[in-house]
C-alpha cells in the first residue's frame, strides 16, 4: 500500500510549520502554559495516519498536535483551541494536550502518560463489537512504557485480539530521563511478552513509518490482534517550551546537533522535484497564515459557560461562591 | 533579614533534612536535574544515591517508597503535577496508610509525597489543575498545605520527621511567594495559626488563598474588622485554634481550593457548629462541584475561589444575624 509521496510531505511540513507558529504565539502570550513541540516527530504521525482509514480510531499525548492534525484536524481550529477560543475545537476547554475532533477518530490527546492506550482500546472493542470496520493507533512516549497502565492495556487488548496498533515514539527521553536509564529489558520485548508482534522503525523516515503501519493495519484487519511499533525518532525542541526560558542541562549539544540531522520534513521533501516541494510549501504557508488569524480573531469563552459540558446527563453543578 | 522564596524554602527543608538524617532520600521524576527547580543543587551536594531519578512508574515507586520505609528509611517524593496523586491515590491509602494498622503496629511507614505546584497553573488545564488535598483529610492522611515561606519549610520539616505518611501540597499560587524570615524552624503538624487579628469575622483560608484573605481584610479595613486563619494542616485539623477566634469573632467565612462537595470547607464548618453558635450562618466559597478546570484562562479563573467572591460572603455573613 502506498499513499501519495507529496500527501505525506505535505502532513510533515504541515506539522512542522504549525509547530513553529505555535512557539510564537507562546512567546508573544497568545498560547498560555506553553506547548510539548512535537518537533523532529512529524514522520511518526503522518507516516502512521497515512495509513489508517478516516473512520479509524487514534489517541494522542501530551506532545499530541502532530497527531490530531495527521488525522484531519483543521489546523485553523486546532490553532484556536491552542488559543483557548471558543472557536477552537474544544472550545476552548481542552487547549494544548487536549485537543480532541471524534468526527475524525481522534478521542482525544491525553496529559496523563500511559493512560490512553486502554481507553483507545476499548474504544476500538466496542466499535466492532458493534460491527463497524476500525482499528485503531495509539501513540505514546518511551516513557510510557514503564506505566503499568499501558502493559495491563497490552494484555487486554492481547487477550481479546483487539485490532490496535501501539505506536510508541521513542525519542530517547522522558523528559529528561534517557531511555537507558529507565527501561528494563526493550519495548518490543514488552509487546512480544503478550504475544504480540514487534517492530521497530525509523521514525524519521515517513514512508517507512506508513509502510510498517500499513501491514500492521492489514493483518488486522484481516483479523489479527494488536502490534507495537517501535519509532525511533528525535526531539528536535524542547521538552516543552518552558525550557526556553529555563536551561535543563541533560542533551549533550552534540547529539542534538546530530539528532537534528536527519530530519523527516527533509527526508520526505527529497523525493519531491522541487517545484513542487515548492508548491506545497506555499499552500502550507497560507493554510497555516489563514489558521493563525481565525485562531486570534475567535472570540473568547465567556466565563459565565466556565462549566458548560461538565455533566453529559445535564447535571447542573453548584458553583463555589459564597 | 533575608528574604526568602517559598520554593527555596522547600529546597532548604529537603536540604537540610538528608543533612541531619542519613535515612532521608528523594525519590522523583527529573529530581537530578530539578525541573521543578525544588531539588536544586541536591544531587550534586548529597549524590545519585540519595536523590534518584525514577522511570515514569508513579504506582510501583510510591509503593517502593513504602516498602523502603517498613525497612527503615525516610522517603520523600517529589510529584509533577496534583494529578498523580489520583494514579498513587491506592498506593498511599490502602498500603502505606493502612500497614500499621493492620500489622498489629509491628510497622511505621514515614513517608512524604510533595506536590510542589498544586491547583491551577494557568493553561495546564484538566488534567493537571487538581487540588486534591480534601481526599487524603478525609482518608485520613496527614495533610499539610502551607502558605508561607517560613511555613513551607517548617511543615516539610516536619513532614519528613513524622512516622506516618504526609502529604504536603505546595500550590502553584505560593511558590513565588517571598517573605523575611529570620529563623527557619519546624511548624508542628496539626496547628493553625492566626494569621492577622480582627473582631468581626472569621475567615479560614487554605494554601495561597491565605494571601488573597489577607488582601481582602485589608481592603475591608474600617468597614469590617476580619480575622484570618491559616489552618496549615488540614488533618489533623486545629479545632481548638479556630473555635477560639471563632468564639471571639462570632462569625465564620471558609475560601478553599477544594470542590464543594464533601471538600475541608464543609469539615471545617462543621466541626465549628458543632462546638459555638455562630450570630450568622457560616459561608464558603469554593471550586464549584465535580470541578474541571477548563483550559482557557477566564474559565480557569472563573473555577477557582476568588476575592470578589470572598468580599461579597463576608459581606452577606456580616448581613445576616445582623
Ligand atoms: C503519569 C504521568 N507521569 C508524569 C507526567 C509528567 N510528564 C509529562 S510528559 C512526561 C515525559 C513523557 O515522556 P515520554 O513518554 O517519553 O514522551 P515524550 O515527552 O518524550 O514525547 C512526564 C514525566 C504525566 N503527565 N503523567
Ligand atoms: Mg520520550
Amino acid at each position: 500500500m502506498t499513499d501519495d509521496p507529496v500527501r505525506l510531505y505535505r502532513t510533515v511540513r504541515l506539522i512542522r510549520r504549525f509547530e513553529e507558529r505555535a512557539i510564537e504565539l507562546v512567546r508573544s502570550g497568545h498560547i498560555v502554559g506553553g506547548i510539548h513541540p512535537y518537533l523532529g516527530q512529524e514522520g511518526i504521525a503522518a507516516g502512521v495516519c497515512a495509513a489508517l482509514r478516516g473512520t479509524d480510531l487514534v489517541t494522542g499525548t501530551h506532545r499530541g498536535h502532530g497527531h490530531v492534525l495527521a488525522k484531519g484536524a483543521d489546523p485553523a481550529r486546532t490553532m484556536a483551541e491552542l488559543c483557548g477560543r471558543e472557536t477552537g475545537s474544544n472550545r476552548g476547554r481542552g487547549g494544548s494536550m487536549h485537543a480532541a475532533d471524534f468526527s475524525i477518530g481522534v478521542l482525544g490527546a491525553n496529559a496523563i502518560v500511559g493512560a490512553a492506550g486502554a481507553i483507545l482500546t476499548g474504544a476500538v472493542w466496542a466499535r466492532r463489537r458493534r460491527g463497524d470496520d476500525v482499528v485503531g493507533a495509539t501513540f505514546f512516549g518511551d516513557g510510557a512504557v514503564n506505566e503499568g497502565m499501558l502493559l495491563e492495556a497490552f494484555n487486554l487488548a492481547a487477550l481479546w485480539r483487539v485490532p490496535v496498533l501501539f505506536v510508541c515514539e521513542n525519542n530517547g527521553y522522558a523528559t529528561t530521563m534517557p531511555v537507558q536509564g529507565a527501561v528494563a529489558g526493550t519495548i518490543t520485548g514488552r509487546a512480544e511478552a503478550f504475544g504480540m508482534p514487534a517492530a521497530v522503525v525509523d521514525g524519521q523516515d515517513p514512508e517507512r513509518v506508513r509502510d510498517a503501519t500499513a501491514a500492521a493495519v492489514a493483518r488486522m484487519r484481516a483479523g489479527g490482534g494488536p502490534e507495537l511499533v517501535e519509532a525511533r525518532t528525535y526531539r528536535f525542541d524542547a521538552h516543552h517550551t518552558f525550557e526556553h526560558s529555563v536551561r535543563l542541562d541533560y542533551r549533550p549539544p552534540q547529539e542534538v546537533a546530530a539528532g537534528r540531522e536527519r530530519d523527516p520534513v527533509v527526508i520526505q521533501g527529497d523525493r519531491l522535484p522541487e517545484a513542487t516541494r515548492r508548491i506545497v510549501d506555499a499552500e502550507v504557508e497560507a493554510t497555516l497564515t489563514a489558521a493563525v488569524e481565525f485562531a486570534l480573531a475567535g472570540p473568547h469563552p465567556d466565563p459565565a459557560g466556565a462549566l458548560d459540558h461538565l455533566y453529559a446527563s445535564g447535571l447542573v453543578a453548584r458553583t463555589g461562591g459564597g | 533579614m533575608p528574604r526568602l522564596s517559598y520554593r527555596k524554602a522547600l529546597t532548604r527543608a529537603l536540604a537540610d533534612e538528608l543533612a541531619r538524617d542519613s535515612d532521608v532520600f528523594l525519590l522523583g521524576e527529573d529530581i537530578r536535574v530539578a525541573a521543578s527547580n525544588v531539588t536544586a543543587g541536591l544531587l550534586k551536594k548529597f549524590g545519585p544515591e540519595r536523590v534518584i531519578d525514577t522511570p515514569l512508574s508513579e504506582q510501583a515507586f510510591t509503593s517502593f517508597a513504602t516498602g523502603a520505609a517498613l525497612a527503615g528509611l525516610r522517603p520523600v517524593i517529589e510529584f509533577q503535577i496534583p494529578s498523580l496523586l489520583f494514579l498513587v491515590f491506592e498506593q498511599i491509602v490502602n498500603h502505606a496508610h493502612k500497614f500499621p494498622l493492620m500489622t498489629g503496629g509491628q510497622c511505621a511507614v514515614p513517608v512524604t509525597y510533595l506536590v510542589p505546584g498544586s491547583g491551577s497553573r494557568t493553561g495546564w488545564a484538566g488534567q493537571h489543575s487538581d487540588h486534591p488535598y480534601s481526599l487524603f483529610a478525609h482518608v485520613g492522611v496527614t495533610t499539610v498545605v502551607p502558605a508561607t515561606p517560613a511555613d513551607a519549610y517548617g511543615l516539610l520539616v516536619s513532614a519528613i520527621r513524622c512516622d506516618d505518611p504526609v502529604v504536603v501540597f505546595a500550590p502553584a499560587g505560593a511558590l513565588e511567594v517571598r517573605a523575611d524570615v529570620d529563623d527557619l524552624a519546624p511548624v508542628p503538624l496539626g496547628r493553625g495559626v492566626v494569621r492577622r487579628a480582627g473582631d468581626d469575622v472569621t475567615v479560614v483560608a487554605v494554601g495561597h488563598l491565605v494571601h488573597d484573605a489577607l488582601a481582602v481584610a485589608e481592603e475591608l479595613t474600617g468597614e469590617v474588622s476580619v480575622e484570618v486563619f491559616d489552618p496549615r494542616t488540614l488533618y489533623p485539623f486545629d479545632v481548638d485554634g479556630l473555635v477560639d477566634s471563632v468564639s471571639r469573632t462570632g462569625r465564620l467565612v471558609v475560601v478553599d481550593d477544594s470542590n464543594r462537595s464533601c471538600g475541608i470547607a464543609a469539615e471545617i464548618i462543621t466541626s465549628v457548629l458543632e462546638r459555638v453558635r455562630l450570630a450568622a450562618p457560616p459561608r464558603r466559597v469554593t471550586r464549584p462541584d465535580g470541578a474541571v478546570l477548563p483550559f482557557a484562562p477566564a474559565l480557569d479563573r472563573a473555577v477557582q475561589p476568588g476575592r470578589d467572591q470572598l468580599t461579597a460572603a463576608i459581606h452577606l455573613c456580616m448581613k445576616d444575624g445582623s
